[in-house]
């Protein structure tokens, strides 16, 4: 596989994407009860617009953005809202969220059109649509994607690079999304390029995929100026600033955005979902998410309502195996353990990956014997050996300044690699958070 | 599973199957060949030179090491056996048990156990013995008539000199240094070490596949010995050609503790630059001293003081050959730096 464009370092973990790979996708039944966190992601949490005992249609606005990096939030189900209460979120803690007890009644037809059509939209209000859909980064970090879509003025992009790299293992929802709605990416593609003002696009697929290569090539519009680029499979090829670097060969300055060298990156199932909020006039509601592990009985792709609670999509997908011993929101290289099965899918969470006790061995952690491998791991070229000590040693200022933590994307490529076992992403992981609780001077 | 049995754990959650104990453990493997050849020419004396020394670093790590458990990550293993390796086969028992727990005493454990030390601690016992006992060190018998025979002087008394055999042979850099009638070996005797010398000095051959075995792996820094080769190769071949030095270039790469050096002692993790532009200065210099104290030191051999000296400079090679940060240019950091 040598001779596919990619970026230098980085690692090879198992793929294990066949397990999904070739089950379509299938409409996942309504919960009964769907629980809304009024933060999903990055940015000011949004503003609550129901109360208790409301009744609420399928797509109605239940929360709106407060601030510009703010998201809306919309009911995934009709019923009543049951109350705002604080409920277990993914990322472990407590956040006020919107409880909806769904309407066993309802058709849940949604109610005529609230988004325009895109070609009534002016090119300059496009991002604000986008952004009064709730329409987020599905890639993982769930940027809102109105804040992208308005890159600094003195920083134009020129060019849109869409991510189907899917480089973390075992996930398949960007793999299904390419397969079985590729013009609705395109479609997403045109919407994105006419709110950049721009022409030019360029898809990244790692070449284990060729099926999706093969069927972005096949249904590209005549009329678009877009490259499917095959890229090396390595993770994390999907990681922006990687993504960058395989196709235009550049890197992004650090500390910079990608609109520092005129580079805006979406994910294919944030392109295709910009798409189909402006084609069936509703916003963001639900998404392809990869249910998948040995842990798991019947894993497949299905399109799940956000707010589903992690329970009922374990239910419906047959129970755990004997085995499984660890759940996870994301892939098994970023993605977050869980351990409360009533937290909520979020518009964020692209699988849900339950492993089985032989796919998560753990070994004991020995001391570092400065093999070097983490430095040939990290992609942005840190010293995770260095930094692993100074983590240890509580040393987080100069973790900051001498050894450029926030640089750190916390791919888990240097956890990955570690012969001796040490922790090393989630020592940065904690030391940024340590270094987030100083007092700034 | 129930709420109450779920694992949590942060991310990554799957590792790779390469672990520090299944490393330690490889490159105690890959030097089987190289044991079995030195029991081939040496008899049964290698045997227990090799199990002297192993055993004075197992049990100095059994008592004094940091954890428990240390014994079975293999390190102390490696540490006996290359200390064995380095020593001639006629050298007395209690003599490499003692090298072997110096070497892991101080050449180890009192800096913190493994990952903490800074010199090579196989090399540090083999330092301590050469300046305790130089005699015995340097003492190459000649080959017995047997191949059952012991050599040497293997069963000499703690604390009582050695019987210096009557009959001691040269080895190929010692005769050529220091001989009356200076002669080069062969380098294919060199490489398929039919000539004398210390237990796993001999055979270059097995050395060399153990050592591409290990690269193969993953599990040792392949530029450290090539850069060592390249340095030793070219800065010899230098001296050579200008008449400066007696030894042809070749002769110095196959002679000698330069193989086991520059594949298994100079490539030890915990003492060698973590950085590859790290790796090429360090086998560079490495290289360079050897040929240095060759060619004008007072030892016929210069590879172990070779290693401990650059060993002593890892820190600042590290400090010096830190990646350039992506994203970042090197003359912008200068000038940030100015």
């Amino acid at each position: 596989m040598t001779g596919l464009l990619s970026f230098k370092h980085g690692v090879h973990p198992s793929e294990n994407k066949d397990i999904t790979s070739s089950i379509a996708s299938k409409r996942f039944p309504f919960p009964k009860e769907v629980i809304l966190p009024l933060s999903q992601h990055i940015g000011t949490p949004a503003k609550s617009l129901v109360k208790p005992g409301d009744h609420v249609e399928r797509g109605d606005v239940i929360a709106e953005a407060s601030g510009f990096i703010s998201s809306a939030v919309h009911a995934t189900a009709a019923g009543i809202v049951k109350s705002i209460e604080l409920w277990p979120h993914p990322n472990g803690t407590m956040v006020p969220s919107i409880r909806i007890s769904v309407d066993p009644s309802s058709s849940q037809m949604r109610r005529t059109r609230i988004v325009p059509r895109w070609q009534d939209v002016k090119d300059e209000d496009l991002s604000t649509e986008i952004g009064k859909a709730g329409i987020v980064g599905l890639g993982g970090a769930a940027f809102p994607s109105h804040v992208k879509l308005c890159p600094p003025k003195d920083q134009p992009v020129d060019l849109l690079l869409i991510n189907g790299c899917e480089c973390e293992p075992y996930l398949t929802s960007d793999h299904r999304t390419m397969l079985e709605l590729p013009d609705q990416v395109y479609e997403g593609i045109r919407i994105a390029l006419k709110a950049l003002g721009i022409t030019r696009a360029v898809i990244g697929i790692e070449a284990n995929k060729p099926d999706a290569i093969e069927m972005m090539r096949k249904t590209k519009p005549d009329d678009l100026d877009v490259t499917v680029q095959p890229l090396r499979v390595k993770y994390p090829q999907g990681a922006e600033k990687m993504l960058i670097k395989a196709v235009m060969g550049l890197e992004v300055p650090s500390g910079a955005l990608p609109s520092a060298i005129g580079a805006m990156v979406q994910n294919v199932a944030t392109a295709a979902n910009v798409a189909a909020v402006f084609e069936s006039g509703h916003p963001l509601i639900e998404r392809i998410i990869t249910v998948t592990g040995r842990g798991i009985r019947k894993p497949g792709n299905w399109k799940i309502p956000f707010g589903t609670k992690l329970r009922d999509v374990i239910e419906h997908c047959g129970g755990f195996t004997e085995d499984a011993a660890e759940i996870v929101f994301g892939g098994p290289m970023m993605g977050l353990g869980q351990a409360n099965l009533d937290v909520p899918i979020l518009k964020a969470t692209g699988g849900i990956l339950v492993l089985s006790k032989d796919e998560c061995k753990r070994q004991d952690i020995l001391p570092c014997i400065k093999c070097g491998k983490c430095l040939e791991a990290c992609p942005i070229f840190l010293n995770p050996q260095l930094m692993g000590a100074l983590a240890k040693a509580e040393r987080y200022e100069e973790l900051k300044a001498d050894a450029n933590l926030n640089d750190c994307m916390l791919c888990g490529s240097c956890s990955f690699v570690c012969p001796s076992n040490i922790p090393l992403s989630q020592l940065f992981a904690m030391s940024k958070t340590q270094l987030r609780r100083l007092p700034s001077s | 599973m129930t709420d109450s049995s779920v694992k949590i754990t942060a991310s990554p959650h799957v590792r790779s199957a390469e672990s520090t104990i299944k490393i330690m453990w490889s490159v105690v493997i890959s030097l089987i060949p190289v044991v079995a050849a030195s029991i081939y020419f040496f008899g049964p004396s290698a045997i227990l030179v090799l199990l002297a020394s192993i055993a004075g670093c197992l049990l100095t790590e059994r008592l004094f090491g940091s954890t428990p458990g240390s014994l079975a990550d293999g390190s102390a293993m490696i540490t006996g056996l290359l200390l064995g390796l380095t020593l001639p086969p006629g050298f007395p028992l209690w003599m490499a048990f003692l090298g072997g727990g110096f070497g892991m005493a101080f050449g180890k454990i009192i800096f913190g156990g493994l990952g903490q030390n800074v010199f090579n601690p196989a090399l540090v016992g083999r330092a301590f013995l050469q300046a305790a006992f130089p005699v015995a060190i340097t003492t190459w018998p000649a080959k017995t008539q047997h191949w059952w025979a012991l050599q040497g002087d293997n069963f000499a008394l703690p604390f009582m000199s050695p019987v210096v055999d009557a009959t001691s042979s040269a080895t190929p850099l010692g005769n050529l240094k220091f001989g009356d009638d200076p002669v080069v070996t062969p380098v294919i005797d060199l490489f398929l070490g039919t000539t004398g010398g210390s237990l796993g000095e001999t055979s270059a051959l097995l050395i060399l596949l153990g050592g591409i075995y290990l690269a193969w792996r993953g599990h040792l820094n392949w530029h450290i010995p090539l850069s060592i080769f390249v340095s030793t190769f070219v800065i010899s071949g230098l001296f050579f050609a200008l008449g400066i030095s007696q030894f042809p270039p070749l002769f110095m790469l196959f002679s000698g503790g330069m193989m086991l050096g520059a594949f298994y002692m100079a490539t030890d993790m915990v003492t060698s630059p973590i950085t590859n532009k790290g790796c090429w200065l360090f086998g560079f210099g490495i290289g360079f001293l050897v040929v240095i104290i060759r060619v004008w030191g007072g030892l016929p051999e210069g590879v172990m003081y070779s290693i401990l000296l650059m060993n002593a400079l890892v820190p600042f090679i590290n400090r010096a050959t830190q990646p350039r940060l992506f994203g970042t240019s090197r003359k912008k950091k200068k000038e940030a730096g100015s």
